[in-house]
């Protein structure tokens, strides 16, 4: 059984993580009355790119050769270390810090192969993904810590079996964290107000622009990537701080249950951010860091609240 | 065996050879090579034996003291006293000097010919001896001696290029600056001293009971000063990034890595051991200098586009986050919590070590980069990687490990240093709890930022295509100096990997430094591997983690490349460029890449913009010849503190040449006779 | 909002064949190479909500080493002339280079012009070629499947890149 489990959770974020874009690709196009693109599209193209052959630029070096495994690989890792659906998988990796620290060192990668291309636009994505990245993760981890605090231990696989949900004095530094941690999930994820993910033109790109010169398969690599990162903040943002429905135990109803309630959860998160992108503007660069001071602010607020 | 080893002749003998190595260099000075070769090889042999001596000290857990005195200077005495923590230094010197001489042997060839090699190879055993002696004295004079001659022998070096006017007023800042710091050292030990009644550290320490706490409070603060100026916290910095840079590469390496941590050794020695117990406020007034060096230090960093100094405020970062772990150690032994104390200590002792390891490792990578180039600027690099591929994947190395990220050694003391502050968190009550939580945000922007920093430094240097045309026609580095960049690239990722083994032992160390017991044990090692902190708080494996980041990633690239579509094709072209030719000026620079950064902190920096226009008519002004825009950043510090006390001296100078010292020998007749008669009046009192 | 019934026949027809030659996903990269816009306002028409070419798996990227088929508009001024071929470079194989408007056919209403090139093909190879000064959207997505009937497997490299 425990064999089987851990097979799903390695698996799970790789294979659902598409999805999630399609649906919310599908739920923008709706709301612009439109039909848009089938849920599975995401599928298809990555696989479409799996098949296409490859152009490197002959400036590139093997940072920008190998930067899309690493990319893709180090969400793998992470994927396996979160409390996808149960609080019973737990190793040494799920550390908060080492988490943090290995979503770091994929956005280094990143930045690095955006660089290396020598084109103008690249260099400027990876200068502002890391300016945002910079200041972000202090928000970050002061976000979770939080939750790390409330339940005594900083191994967010176990996390959600130390908090007991409902209990009065928990709720309001989990709502400030959760709030703090909303914003740090759009930061990290390139996704409105910072950045416009479906955006063409290369002067406002942030993430996008980094992957410009990418094709065939490191193209989907690194787009592959880009999804499991947003299903990877997904699942923090309603696992560690709205643990309901996750299975403490690994009978099997429990673990549906919690399969079912997390993807649930999940959904509803796309949903908001499909709602969001349609309807507010992107920010201007320099007014992010406004949005982050407020998020830190809030786990500021919500440490001190914990103790 | 092991007795053999750990005993002082060991010690004597490494001084010897670093002796052997510094006189014989000048004698052979006639011949460039040979005085290199024999200076290097001498210490090379002298580091394996201090790191021999040292680790087996470390081993055996003994305690080295021996003292000589004389009739003649009753207060001077030859005293050492080697226990763990001096121990601990002496490693970390060594490693880094063993491979800093091996780098040398061939970064010194670029000298030959142009200045005296026997001289520099003379200064630079000079050096490393007096630094192993600096960790090891226990004596207020011997260590002011042995303090001066490491001050003046890195003087000298900083000033060894001394072709470049800038490199002597770097080295006349330095000079300056660390006489000042010297000047405070002294002050405190004279305080000790008429309280205690010697200068010995172990009779100071016997003494502290006695001495009232007002006396202990102005020598914290002189000490702080003091050590402060060399160990490069914020605001004392300031002959840091101009000194560091100027210095050969394999001397910037050592002065970098090791240097300025004998400034943090003497503040752990005197806070944490001699000056015991310690004030609360203490610890708090560390926190804070600590704050302000790390998030100063990234930030200028940024701003920076010659690559050593932008290397050198790195150093500061890495100072002010070593404080962070000794601040809370004062905080927690203040507060009575030894356990956590403990944790803080090991946490500072290791971040100590790593960053020798790899702060050495990219003065090194970068010494080459600058002999392959012939300059510092970053603007002017580009493409290198392809050039000179080992000296680009040392420097990655070293900017992975500098970045704090896994699976290398600078994560695992940043996390150590993070859960040291979070405990601070948890356990403490409500004013301390806050300090801790801002402190906790300024380690986790600071490190945030130094990722960004270091995407900047390698990218622009190593990435791209050249931009001039030194950088088109690099060339790797001789293999010695490859050899001793591997060296120190392999170290950084041995320690990260058996980080969890390092920590048991520097644990063991911070204990005995804060004569705490076996009890105060936080952190534990289960199952061979996994680091636990304060009963599963927080858990990390380092080989797992390693093991992950390489598996994973080849894993993925095995199942893409051969599982997946193999008849796949891959050509190279040009970088797709829009139908535009992509100059090199089109590539991105050190400085546009930092600019979004320095406009976000312009509170803190205080950017400055100028635009000037050349008209080729300057009359209409329509057609310009040239533009050009400088960005730069505005010294707060300098502006805000050195300047107005600069210009008080000169007032002061003023005054007592026009007031007092007016050529009137009448009224100097008259000053001596106040002189004497404030004298005689001192004399009756006493 | 009504739809032609046309419409929907040709799009599920389009479907298939990006099922069957693009597994699904037929990215195009569109280049203007000089011309006169109207061609653009077609096809920015398709993704509009209307047309909605998204929902047939095509789409619009913002790079040439994204795509698979490059859509060229325009008479290849002079100046344009290098940029595309370094596009047509830029793209990884199969692809399928489109001709999209008079223009860019044989340089339309400009040919002859000192400043034009007189046609995409006289630069790089082209696939396939759409007419019309301009194209109505629901002409260009019936070339399209006209084109991809055609091709009856995914397009194999010509020349070397």
């Amino acid at each position: 059984m425990s064999y089987l489990l851990w097979i799903i959770q390695i698996m799970f974020v790789p294979l659902v993580a598409p999805l999630g874009v399609g649906l919310i690709n599908s739920l923008k196009a709706r709301i612009q009355k439109r039909r848009g693109a089938s849920l599975l599209q995401p599928y298809r193209n990555l696989w479409k790119l799996f098949y296409k052959d490859e152009v490197i630029s002959r400036d590139a070096s093997f940072i920008f050769r190998f930067a899309p495994f690493i990319a893709m690989g180090v969400t793998i890792i992470v994927g396996a270390c979160l409390p996808i659906f149960t609080s019973t998988l737990s190793t040494p990796m799920s550390d908060l810090l080492a988490v943090v620290y290995t979503l770091a060192l994929g956005t280094f990668f990143m930045a690095l192969a955006g660089m290396d291309s020598g084109s103008a636009f690249g260099g400027s994505g990876s200068s502002r993904e890391m300016t945002i990245s910079a200041i972000v993760e202090a928000s970050f981890i002061s976000s979770i810590l939080t939750v790390a605090f409330l339940s005594g231990t900083t191994n967010i696989a176990v996390m959600s079996a130390g908090l007991s949900p409902g209990s009065g004095n928990f709720l309001i530094p989990i709502v400030l964290a959760f709030a703090a941690f909303c914003i740090v999930l759009l930061a990290e994820t390139s996704r409105y107000p910072f950045d416009n993910p479906d955006t063409h033109l290369e002067l406002t790109m942030i993430h996008e622009s980094m992957l410009l010169e990418f094709s065939g398969k490191r193209l989907a690599l690194m787009e592959w990537a880009a999804a499991n990162r947003l299903l990877i903040f997904s699942i923090l943002a309603v696992n560690l701080f709205f643990p309901i429905g996750i299975a403490h135990d690994q009978a099997v109803l429990s673990v549906l249950l919690g399969i079912s309630s997390t993807l649930l959860k999940v959904a509803i998160v796309y949903i908001v951010l499909a709602v969001l992108e349609s309807t507010i503007a992107k920010y201007r660069f320099f007014r992010l860091p406004d949005l982050l001071l407020v998020a830190f602010v809030l786990n500021v607020v919500a440490i001190g609240l914990v103790l | 065996m092991m007795s053999a080893l750990a005993s002082p002749t060991m010690l004597i003998a490494a001084m010897a050879l670093f002796g052997i190595g510094g006189v014989g260099a000048v004698l052979l000075r006639k011949s460039d090579r040979l005085a290199n070769y024999w200076s290097s090889a001498f210490a090379l042999f002298g580091s394996v034996t201090a790191l021999v001596f040292a680790v087996s000290m470390l081993a055996s857990g003994q305690t080295f003291v021996a003292q000589t005195t004389s009739d003649s200077f009753p207060l001077l005495s030859f005293a050492l006293n080697i226990d763990r923590l001096a121990a601990f230094f002496l490693v970390t010197i060594s490693i880094v000097t063993f491979f800093c001489s091996l780098y040398g042997i061939g970064y010194i060839k670029q000298y030959y010919g142009r200045y005296n090699i026997g001289y520099l190879g003379f200064l630079y055993n000079l050096f490393i001896v007096a630094m192993l002696l600096v960790v090891t004295s226990s004596n207020g004079i011997f260590f002011l001696i042995v303090w001066e001659i490491m001050s003046l022998a890195s003087y000298f070096l900083v000033a060894y290029d001394r072709h470049d006017p800038e490199n002597v007023k770097a080295g006349f800042l330095y000079l300056v600056m660390t006489h000042i710091g010297t000047a405070f050292i002294l002050l405190a030990f004279i305080l000790l001293y008429v309280h205690t009644g010697s200068f010995d550290f172990t009779v100071i320490q016997a003494a502290m009971p006695t001495v009232p706490a007002h006396i202990k409070d102005s020598v914290f603060l002189l000490a702080l000063i003091g050590f402060g100026v060399k160990a490069g916290i914020i605001p004392l910095h300031i002959w840091l990034p101009a000194a560091h840079p100027a210095a050969p590469s394999h001397v910037s390496a050592i002065m970098s890595g090791v240097m300025i941590k004998t400034g943090i050794y003497m503040m752990i020695r005197l806070f944490l051991d001699v000056l015991q117990p310690a004030p609360l406020w203490w610890g708090i007034v560390v926190l804070v200098i600590a704050v302000a060096s790390c998030v100063l230090g990234v930030l200028y960093a940024l701003t920076e586009h010659d690559i050593k100094r932008l290397l050198a405020y790195h150093s500061i970062e890495n100072i002010g986050i070593i404080l962070l772990g000794v601040g809370s150690a004062l905080v927690f032994s203040a507060l009575g919590m030894s356990g956590l104390a403990v944790l803080a200590l090991t946490a500072a002792l290791f971040h100590t070590l790593n960053h020798a390891i790899f702060k050495s490792l990219l003065f090194l990578s970068a010494g080459s980069v600058i002999h392959a180039t012939g300059t510092r600027n970053m603007e002017k690099y580009g493409g290198l990687i392809k050039l000179m591929p080992a000296t680009g994947l040392f420097f990655l190395v070293g900017s992975i490990a500098i970045s704090a990220l896994p699976p290398l050694n600078g994560f695992f003391s940043e996390w150590l240093t993070f859960q040291a502050l979070f405990q601070g968190i948890a356990q403490t009550d409500f004013y301390i709890k806050w300090l801790f939580i801002g402190v906790t945000a300024a380690l986790a922007l600071t490190s945030g930022l130094a990722v960004a920093c270091f995407v900047k430094a390698f990218g622009v240097t190593f990435l791209a295509r050249p931009r001039s045309q030194r950088a088109e026609k690099a060339h790797e580095a001789s293999a010695v100096m490859i050899a001793g960049m591997a060296g120190l690239a392999v170290l950084c990722v041995a320690v990260g990997v058996g980080s969890s083994w390092i920590i048991a032992q520097l644990q063991t160390i911070a204990q005995g430094v804060l004569s705490a017991g076996d009890h105060a044990t936080l952190v534990t090692v289960t199952s061979g591997h996994i680091l636990s902190i304060a009963e599963g708080f927080a858990t990390v494996s380092a080989p797992l983690l390693s093991l992950l980041l390489i598996a994973v990633p080849l894993v993925v690239w095995t199942i893409t490349r051969f599982g997946i579509n193999r008849s796949q094709r891959v050509t190279t072209g040009r970088t797709w460029d829009g139908g535009t030719d992509l100059t090199s000026r089109m590539e991105i620079t050190s400085t546009g890449f930092a600019r979004s950064i320095i406009l976000i902190f312009r509170g803190l920096l205080k950017p400055s913009l100028q635009h000037s226009v050349e008209y080729e008519d300057a009359a209409s002004r329509l057609i310009p010849r040239s533009r050009s825009v400088t960005l730069s950043v505005q010294d707060v510090y300098r502006r805000y503190l050195y300047r107005p006390v600069f210009i008080g001296f000169i007032h002061l100078s003023h005054w007592i040449k026009n007031g007092i010292q007016n050529g009137n020998i009448n009224a100097y007749i008259l000053y001596i006779l106040v002189v004497l008669l404030v004298m005689l009046g001192l004399v009756g009192v006493w | 909002m009504q739809q032609l019934p046309e419409l929907e026949v040709i799009g599920s027809a389009l479907q298939d064949n990006v099922r069957r030659l693009f597994k699904g996903s037929l990215a195009i990269r569109q280049i203007d190479t000089g011309s006169d816009n109207a061609t653009e306002q077609e096809l920015a028409a398709l993704t509009n909500a209307y047309y909605d070419i998204e929902r047939f798996g095509i789409h619009f990227v913002p790079s040439p080493r994204h795509a698979d088929m490059l859509l060229v508009t325009g008479p290849v001024t002079r100046n344009m002339a290098e940029a595309l071929k370094r596009a047509y470079d830029a793209t990884p194989h199969p692809k399928l280079v489109v001709a999209v408007g008079d223009d860019a056919i044989d340089g339309g209403i400009y040919k002859g012009s000192y400043a034009v090139l007189d046609g995409v093909s006289q630069v790089i190879p082209v696939d396939y070629q759409i007419a019309g000064d301009p194209p109505s959207p629901l002409v260009i997505m019936q070339s399209l499947l006209a084109i991809l009937d055609g091709a009856k497997k995914a397009p194999k490299q010509k020349g070397q890149s």
